[in-house]
């Protein structure tokens, strides 16, 4: 808990000195961003509502073994591609998508291959895409980010392979 | 960015002009584009666009002192409409899946659930709003000129390499990267430099990491995987610019 405390620490300490350089700029600035900011915040609130109380539901009715069960060390390359898919596949916040990587480290699974599950999960998990991406951002500019990202899980797991690690 | 939004942007930046009408002398439309826009805008197609009209057009009585302006009427933003078709995937999906698993586990299932999401949503809900201050600050105190100079299209390696270095430092999880990636977007960053920052802060961004990674996978997984990430956000936002001078090669169409 201790680490979360500090990043919250880190996120409202920027939050303040960028507020204090706004208010510097002059009353008006701060004034503007504040209600810009605020303004934000409600309407993302409906959204991040639905997507965080429900997502809960989502990741209970997934099967983890059928994940887990295809990124053994001598699935090889159609391994680290079922990882890359499975990691887009999967719903929930990090606690479940690290928790699946965890069980298929522990069930077996090849390093590679659960590196490239955990990177095609942060890259572009559907249900972070479409909850946080496309709310914040352009959507031509979040599937441009995931179009071009797809190769990296495989160049990650390349990586992983090259040098025998972890 | 829809072009209304962007001609007001850039109005924005522009100094006041001279031969203005005196101040409070004009009626009730303070915009130098004079269009009744809706309190919010949002950036996609979802709303309504109007005709973009060049500033150059617009006849001079219109054009209020254009920073004044600014401050009296709500910015464009980049928030789209509360309801969209990306909150209707989830939602029928959140039916589902909870109507399975009300007939798997009953009702006491689906309160368990319930009951562990809200705590989770309650905990999040002050870095959302930390996130939106954030992006909106930056948005506001970040020179438009000096970022498409740092983040621009013609950045080269610097520009991803600071869009990188800048997406492993932010603090926070998803509700302050993307408002902060929003920001640099309509402030002059490239989808490049964007790109490198968004990935870099997935995947080496210390926040998660430590929050998550770090427990649930262990050090050692965890140290490697971010060694080998290393390398992917400066690739990643090299292979986008690579990507859309090709795609678009006349810049981003509106």
């Amino acid at each position: 808990m201790s680490a979360t405390l500090v990043i919250d620490i880190i996120l409202w300490g920027s939050v303040a000195a960028v507020g204090f350089i706004a208010f510097r700029r002059g009353p008006t600035v701060l004034k503007t961003s504040l209600r810009e900011g605020t303004m934000d915040f409600i309407n993302i609130v409906p959204r991040i509502a639905l997507g965080v109380i429900g997502s809960g539901y989502i990741a209970a009715v997934i099967p983890q073994e059928i994940i887990t069960g295809w990124l053994g060390p001598d699935s090889g390359w159609l391994g680290v591609l079922t990882a890359t898919t499975a990691g887009a596949a999967t719903p929930g916040g990090p606690v479940i998508g690290f928790s699946i990587g965890a069980v298929a480290l522990k069930a077996g699974g090849g390093p590679p291959q659960v590196i490239a599950y955990v990177i095609a999960w942060a890259l572009f998990a559907f249900q972070r895409l479409l909850l946080w991406e496309i709310p914040f951002m352009p959507a031509r500019f979040v599937w441009f980010r995931a179009a071009v990202s797809l190769p990296f899980p495989f160049l990650a797991a390349a990586i992983a392979m090259a040098i025998g690690k972890p | 960015m829809d072009a209304g939004s962007r001609e007001k942007k850039a109005s924005r930046q522009r100094p006041p002009i001279p031969h203005g009408p005196p101040r409070g002398a004009h009626g009730l439309c303070h915009a130098s584009v004079c269009i009744d826009y809706p309190a919010r805008l949002s950036r996609g197609q979802s709303h309504p666009t109007p005709d973009p009209i060049a500033l150059s057009e617009l006849p001079l009585k219109d054009a209020a002192p254009a920073d004044d302006a600014a401050d009296g009427e709500p910015r464009p933003g980049h928030i789209r409409k509360p309801v969209g078709w990306s909150m209707i995937v989830i939602g029928v999906l959140v039916a589902v899946s909870a109507a399975l698993v009300w007939r798997r586990d009953g009702i006491t299932g689906v309160t368990e659930i319930q009951t562990h999401d809200l705590s989770l949503f309650g905990g999040i809900l002050p870095r959302v709003l930390a996130g939106c201050l954030l992006g909106a600050f930056i948005a506001e105190i970040l020179p438009h000129e000096k970022v498409s100079r740092s983040l621009g299209p013609k950045s080269g390696l610097k520009g991803l390499l600071i869009g990188a270095a800048f997406g492993a430092i932010l603090p926070g999880g998803p509700f302050t990267a993307y408002p902060v990636a929003s920001a640099l977007l309509a402030v002059g960053a490239d989808f490049g430099a964007t790109i490198a920052m968004v990935v870099s802060w997935t995947l080496i961004g210390y926040g998660r990491a430590i929050a998550w990674e770090l427990p649930i996978m262990g050090t050692d997984f965890t140290l490697w995987r971010i060694v080998i990430s290393l390398p992917l956000p400066v690739l990643a936002g090299a292979l986008g610019r690579f990507v859309f001078v090709r795609i678009y090669p006349n810049g981003e169409p509106e």
